[in-house]
């Protein structure tokens, strides 16, 4: 079911989520973009250009902490503008074989404006990792009913 | 080697043909931990009056990541992708993608900024089908760290 603007206030919480990640993650996301980039699944690659190790696509969780908005809104093609600045590394440790995740990243969405005129409600992520806000002015516009 | 700073204001023309696949879609919405039914069931995304699966909302990213090789790979431009660190992204849609889409994308370089050793480059794709319908418009900058950084 799709959000009713007239329900909407500014600063309302739409939900949280928490998201696991592992290598395997970041290999899949490789796959499933294109994006090879050693940094996000070569250790010694990553050391080696002065990273901390393995870190996650930016891409990978600007893609994933968005989902708790396509969910809220009920539909993924009411996301209408989506941006956001990458501002610390999501570093994933290696947990290949424990089923630990390697790496959780948390997110919190509020409502951050609303649009009367187009409908649209801003929908203001927090995206925290390591205790470390890795997304900032993380910021979906969604069309409302 | 250092970035070129005349790459600003510089543009490359809509190169291959990008076909959205249905199996493509879903690979990546499993990719981004995407469970909404409308990526994986045609029946559930033309309930919601789609034509066939939708991408999710990041999709367009691999259209325009396929645009920013053309300047990464370009031996004037001076990038060394191993050094490329994302600093910011944005999509703006002008319609949802869909499945059996055809898409180009226009790149512009809209900015080149000398930071420290390295660079901050924002490029901007403008993605549309190959009828010319407006789709997505896709900016990016990216943050080629110099030694040391």
């Amino acid at each position: 079911m799709s959000p009713a603007f007239e329900e909407l206030t500014v600063g309302q919480e739409i939900g949280t989520r928490s998201i696991d990640v592992t290598r395997q993650d970041l290999v899949k996301y490789a796959g499933a973009s294109g994006d090879f980039n050693p940094i996000h699944w070569n250790e010694a690659f990553a050391t080696s250009v002065e990273l901390p190790g393995v870190i996650a696509h930016g891409m990978f969780t600007m893609g994933a902490a968005v989902q708790l908005v396509s969910d809220w809104a009920g539909d993924p093609a009411a996301v209408v503008d989506y941006q956001t600045r990458f501002t610390k590394p999501v570093l994933v440790t290696d947990t290949t074989g424990t089923g630990e995740a390697g790496a959780v990243i948390d997110v919190t969405g509020v409502v951050g404006a609303l649009d009367a005129d187009a409908r649209t409600a801003r929908i203001d992520l927090t995206v925290v990792a390591a205790g470390l806000k890795v997304l900032m002015k993380s910021q979906a516009v969604v069309k409302v009913s | 080697m250092s970035i070129n700073p005349d790459l600003q204001g510089r543009s490359y023309p809509a190169a291959e043909v990008y076909d959205v696949g249905r199996e493509k879609i879903r690979e990546f919405a499993k990719a981004v931990k995407a469970n909404n039914p409308a990526h994986f069931d045609v029946e559930a995304a033309k309930a919601l009056g789609h034509s066939d699966l939708v991408a999710p909302p990041t999709f367009a990213i691999i259209v325009a990541q396929r645009a920013d090789a053309q300047l990464v790979q370009d031996p004037e431009s001076g990038i060394d992708f191993s050094r490329v660190v994302h600093a910011d992204q944005r999509f703006t849609h002008h319609r949802p993608i869909v499945a059996g889409d055809q898409l180009v994308a226009e790149l512009h370089v809209d900015g080149v900024r000398a930071m420290g050793g390295g660079a901050m480059i924002t490029t901007r794709s403008e993605i549309s089908t190959v009828a010319g319908e407006k789709v997505a418009t896709t900016t990016s900058s990216i943050l080629v760290r110099g030694e040391g950084q």
